[in-house]
């Protein structure tokens, strides 16, 4: 049969015959568990007795009612998350492209040091760092911003610098490579027309640098907005959020249907702000 | 980029001297104090975990450092379960490297060589998954697997760890395959090479560093994965799965000494590919 195809239908089929083991294994083990998660969402009945698809719209009424403020809290967390790893990976990111010289590749591997370095393991060392009586509270505690009965960890401060540590090289990489392809002649020129050296940094250097900018907010909005190990290891029962709901529904209550509905929720709150985002941030011109 | 201050410009302009000079220090330092600052933020975790692997903790706890000692590295397999667990994660993670570099390396050929319908499409599904929060895609593999009946445990996380994995290959793969000069691969096929053996002995050698790349990428991701495994893992006990049964309990001080070997393995291999990526980009030159 092979052998009967001519060269040029075999041309046109090799892209398709390539593409095919990555398409095939997507769609069993990607697209396929999104339809059972979104008919789970509309099922009822219960796990020991089984559950039937009724169509059940309310289970989305109930999630959301019982728990829209870990929702928020979620949203919350990771946008003060992502602003502050912006802040700290934008001079970073700038400093290795314009400043370090021979050092910017070792410093670009110190950047992606922290992801070799094992999720938890590197979480559970911030309970070192903030312990109760470890040396950040002692000196927050002697300039007096932090009251001798304050802590940091078990505190919403504790759950945000954890998502700012982990997810900080995903803000840093792409911002990274958008100042490091920038045409460097079009600072020179921005400065030789008498440019301020801010005036060009916010004229010339930002504007260009924003594509990078938008991929690293979603890169660490998107992970963080759905994480629950930060919240778990670093935080209280009062800094739960939704990813925190979706496991325990999952693992311990045992009910499909609410959480699935609330990963479903999740998915279209996500989607939702990063749409509205996108969209203000090409229409308005930033800054 | 250093900006020249030529002695007209700067009669041109009305700044003060002292203004001007104050102006040019903070832009010539702040960046780097703010850039050192964060250096250290990166690295201040990672110096903990080496230091606490050295640590003989007072209680079950191993928050504070209390006396130093090379217990835990000489007994790194000391505590129950713990080496067994990074066996099955490095059984894992090579799997799930190994496919997903193997499906990877054939999609990015066909999405980088190749103009064809559904193009657009293709390229799409190769994001989405990186578009979803991991409880989402932890979440909706256990739906399935309970669904079909697939049982949870190492078969289900590996097959997890290999869909997750494809899309990061591709995105590494494609981007060597873009750099290199398509007169290579025309050349060869102007000499009656087949595409198969064009692939073979051109493409493939000179895609090798992003194909490595990839494959490494995948492994260290696969073996560091939590969130997904955690949904789809049943008894079956990775070594992320140990550390976060180990978290509610205490955390023996052995967990660390793993890490830390793990971030140098790592480590290493990252820096060597990317000594090697140079030296041949610098040769080629």
């Amino acid at each position: 049969m092979v052998s009967a195809l001519s060269a040029e239908r075999r041309r046109t089929l090799a892209p398709y015959l390539l593409l095919a083991p990555m398409v095939v294994w997507l769609l069993l083990f990607f697209l396929a568990p999104m339809v059972t998660l979104l008919m789970g969402s509309l099922q009822s009945g219960s796990f020991s007795e089984g559950f039937a698809f009724t169509f059940e719209v309310g289970n989305y009424v109930s999630a959301v009612g019982a728990y829209w403020p870990w929702f928020l809290r979620s949203i919350t967390y990771a946008a003060i998350a992502t602003l502050c790893a912006l802040l700290i990976a934008y001079p970073l990111a700038y400093m290795i492209v314009f400043k370090a010289g021979r050092w910017k590749y070792l410093l670009l591997v110190l950047v992606v040091a922290p992801l070799f370095a094992s999720f938890l393991v590197r979480t559970l060392a911030w309970t070192t760092i903030l312990a109760d009586q470890g040396i950040v509270v002692e000196v927050l505690r002697s300039l007096h911003i932090l009251a001798p009965d304050q802590w940091l960890l078990a505190s919403p401060t504790a759950v945000i610098a954890g998502l700012t540590y982990n997810f900080l090289p995903f803000m840093t990489l792409p911002i990274y490579v958008s100042l490091d392809r920038l045409d460097k002649r079009l600072i020179e020129a921005a400065t030789d027309l008498y440019a301020s050296g801010f005036r060009a940094f916010r004229r010339v250097t930002l504007p260009l640098s924003l594509p990078g900018i938008v991929s690293g907010c979603l890169l660490v909005f998107i992970p963080a907005a759905g994480d629950f190990v930060n919240a778990q290891l670093l935080g209280s029962v009062d800094t739960q959020m939704i990813g925190n709901v979706i496991e325990s529904q999952y693992l311990r209550a045992l009910d499909y249907p609410m959480a699935s509905a609330l990963s479903v929720s999740l998915i279209v709150l996500i989607i939702g702000l990063v749409t509205i985002s996108m969209r203000r941030s090409r229409t308005n011109e930033i800054l | 980029m250093s900006v020249s201050t030529a002695p007209e410009s700067s009669a041109r302009l009305n700044y003060s001297p002292l203004r001007e000079r104050t102006a040019a220090f903070f832009g010539r330092h702040i960046i780097r104090v703010i850039g050192a600052l964060a250096t250290v933020y990166l690295l201040l975790p990672i110096a903990v975990i080496v230091v606490m692997s050295l640590n003989k903790p007072a209680g079950r706890y191993n928050f504070t450092f209390n006396e130093f000692t090379l217990d835990n590295w000489t007994n790194m397999c000391g505590p129950y379960g713990l080496c067994d667990s990074v066996a099955l994660s490095l059984q894992i993670a090579l799997g799930a490297a190994l496919a997903a570099t193997i499906i990877g390396v054939l999609a990015a050929y066909a999405l980088t060589r190749f103009r064809f319908r559904g193009q657009g499409m293709a390229n799409i599904l190769v994001l989405l998954p990186m578009t979803m929060p991991e409880v989402v895609l932890g979440a909706s593999l256990l739906t399935l697997y309970v669904n079909v009946g697939i049982p949870l445990g190492p078969v289900a996380i590996l097959l997890a760890h290999i869909m997750f994995c494809i899309s990061f290959v591709i995105i590494v793969v494609k981007a060597r395959l873009a750099m290199l000069d398509p007169s290579l691969t025309e050349a060869a096929a102007d000499l009656y090479a087949t595409p198969w053996r064009t692939f073979r002995r051109v493409t493939l050698p000179l895609a090798a560093p992003g194909i490595l790349a990839g494959a490494v990428l995948a492994f260290a991701l696969s073996l560091d994965d939590f969130i997904i495994t955690n949904f789809n893992s049943g008894n079956a006990m990775t070594f992320p799965m140990y550390v976060w049964g180990a978290a509610k309990r205490g955390v023996p001080p052995q967990v660390n000494v793993i890490a830390v070997v793990i971030f140098l393995v790592v480590m290493a291999l990252a820096v060597t590919m990317s000594i090697v990526a140079t030296v041949r980009a610098n040769r080629s030159r």
